[in-house]
């Protein structure tokens, strides 16, 4: 990045760098004056700073330190246990979702030839709605909000005589949603490679299910890595929607706490900075994995980059992760 | 099936007002997120990090904690965001200049969040500019502005218009989430609305507040579609 952006710039002289140095420094001061006249001056003016609304959070000595951690820890734990649960479902459905839809668009070129006719147009119809219906489903989850997803399945359940813990509702929810964004991933990583691949599978004899099974998907989720683990970092944060059906996760925990303790910026400054180091971390992982890829592919030279066309569209998914 | 006929204007007035505060949040964002991206890209170090640190900041945070922040912080600082009352402008979205301030909240925390998004995608553009384009320019003596404003960005806005639109699809369904912090009157709260406290069927509801986010999200998705594999041919 650096490297690619200092392109658009000559590297700054000394003349250049003594500006820099004067200016961000003036700058920081007024930066400084400005906060504290329009930032800590009204917040402190209603106490926000006081040691009674901040101890239970940071000091180990106050009475309900204790137990706000403790809460806290239920609520993390809660959170950790909704997103592995949708990270694991959602990557199975995903990766099904994905396998059928390139299974029946390979079918949808079969005429049956030598079956009965009625049975040969029986399959090719069965096909049709087949692909149509997944089709159909791809497009109606991808463009529902998340939210409204976890709403409606909340609402939706328990109308037709199901109920489950609110756990299932926000892991259903939000599996609806991922596994539909994670197949299409997948989905263009395969058709994304080169077409010589599912042909050379093809000519040592292996049935279509098998390509996709031991070709295709492999090296989708080799070249897709990086999307899929961006993705992963938004079903982490996803579960934060949670609250909307009161399942206990962290931000619901805050709320709680919140309720008896009557400190929402703090509480919400100490939970973002933990979904701030989580969710940073996670994204470095992806950056770490994708470099490694690279490195991983020249040093095996097999061809150096994978196909532009699933390049654009792995960009295109990892820019779209602003999805909550 | 009949509420869906019966309610109709409640549909579409919820429609219309997330329609208002996606319209608004989209400029908004496009706005900031450029300033960001410029941020990003300058060759002054300080500014450098102030873009990385906000960009890291807001896309790492869920909007549901930027939306708590919106709505407890500014009052603590003794703001209802006023200054989003801009005359003239709350004659067509009336909700800007309403006593209440949860709509004018949740279009800061939008902004705010999707502005980061925006950033990205903008950055991704310009990196994907040959490097020699901007080089050339700089052997031409142009400097940073001069290299951005007729060599760097005219070209990057192809390559950064279909991250872009997904930004802008996101950010549709993210506007959800606005019916669970106080505005009233939107899709995701009309349905929240229409079920528990109208006592409608919730089918019914649920299609038709389906239907309503569909319009905006699959066509544009369509679209950016079309672009891409349009893009993809010319290269």
């Amino acid at each position: 990045m650096t490297q690619q952006s200092s392109v658009l710039y000559d590297v700054p002289g000394p003349r250049q760098r003594r500006i820099t140095l004067f200016g961000s420094v003036a700058a920081l001061i007024g930066l400084l004056v400005g906060a504290y006249f329009l930032i800590y001056q009204p917040l402190d003016e209603t106490g926000q700073f006081s040691m009674e609304l901040w101890g239970p959070l940071i000091d180990p000595g106050n009475e309900n330190f204790a137990l706000v951690w403790e809460r806290l820890g239920v609520g993390i734990r809660n959170t950790l246990i909704a997103a592995a649960l949708a990270i694991v479902t959602s990557l199975v459905v995903g990766t099904l979702l994905a396998v059928l839809r390139i299974q029946l668009k390979g079918l949808a070129q079969r005429r049956y030839a030598g079956l009965a006719p009625q049975l040969a147009y029986l399959l090719r119809g069965l096909n049709l709605t087949l692909s149509v219906v997944t089709r159909f489903c791809v497009e109606v989850f991808r463009g529902l909000p998340v939210v409204i997803t976890i709403f409606f399945v909340a609402r939706g359940f328990p109308e037709f005589g199901i109920t489950f813990d609110n756990l299932w509702y926000l892991v259903i929810g939000l599996t609806i949603y991922n596994s539909v964004v994670i197949a299409e991933i997948l989905r263009s990583g395969m058709q994304g490679l080169a077409g010589g691949q599912a042909e050379a599978a093809a000519a040592i004899g292996l049935a279509p299910l098998q390509t996709t099974r031991m070709i295709l998907l492999p090296q989708a989720f080799r070249i897709m890595l990086p999307a899929l683990i961006s993705q992963l970092v938004v079903v982490l944060k996803d579960t934060s929607l949670g609250f909307i059906i009161s399942y206990e996760e962290t931000l619901n925990i805050g709320k709680q706490i919140i309720g008896v303790l009557d400190n929402p910026i703090q509480v919400y400054t100490v939970l973002a900075v933990l979904f701030i180091a989580v969710n940073y971390s996670l994204s470095k992982l992806a950056q770490a994995v994708q470099r490694r890829l690279s490195r991983g592919r020249r040093a095996a030279d097999t061809p150096a980059q994978p196909p532009a066309a699933a390049l654009a569209s792995q960009a295109r998914i990892s820019e779209a992760n602003g999805d909550s | 099936m009949s509420v869906l006929i019966d309610k109709f204007d409640v549909f579409a007035s919820g429609f219309w007002l997330t329609l208002q505060i996606c319209f608004l949040a989209a400029i908004g964002a496009l706005i900031l997120g450029s300033v960001v991206a410029v941020l990003r890209i300058s060759p002054v170090p300080p500014l450098r990090a102030l873009g990385t640190a906000y960009v890291n900041t807001f896309r790492n945070l869920p909007l549901t904690i930027v939306m708590f922040f919106a709505a407890f912080g500014l009052p603590a600082l003794g703001s209802n965001a006023d200054f989003l009352r801009i005359p003239g402008l709350d004659i067509v979205f009336s909700r800007l200049g309403t006593d209440l301030p949860y709509f004018r909240f949740a279009l800061i925390a939008l902004v705010l969040y999707t502005a980061a998004f925006v950033c990205e995608a903008l950055r991704s553009g310009v990196n994907a500019v040959p490097a020699g384009q901007a080089e050339a320019a700089r052997s031409l003596g142009l400097t940073f502005i001069q290299n951005l404003r007729h060599v760097v960005l005219p070209q990057s806005w192809t390559a950064s218009v279909v991250p872009l639109g997904s930004v802008i699809i996101a950010m549709i369904k993210n506007s959800a989430l606005i019916g669970f912090f106080g505005v009233i009157g939107d899709l995701s709260q009309t349905a929240d609305q229409l079920t528990s406290a109208g006592g409608e069927p919730f089918i019914p509801v649920a299609i038709g507040i389906s239907i309503g986010y569909l319009i905006m999200t699959v066509p544009l998705g369509a679209l950016l579609d079309r672009v891409e594999r349009r893009q993809a041919v010319a290269r």
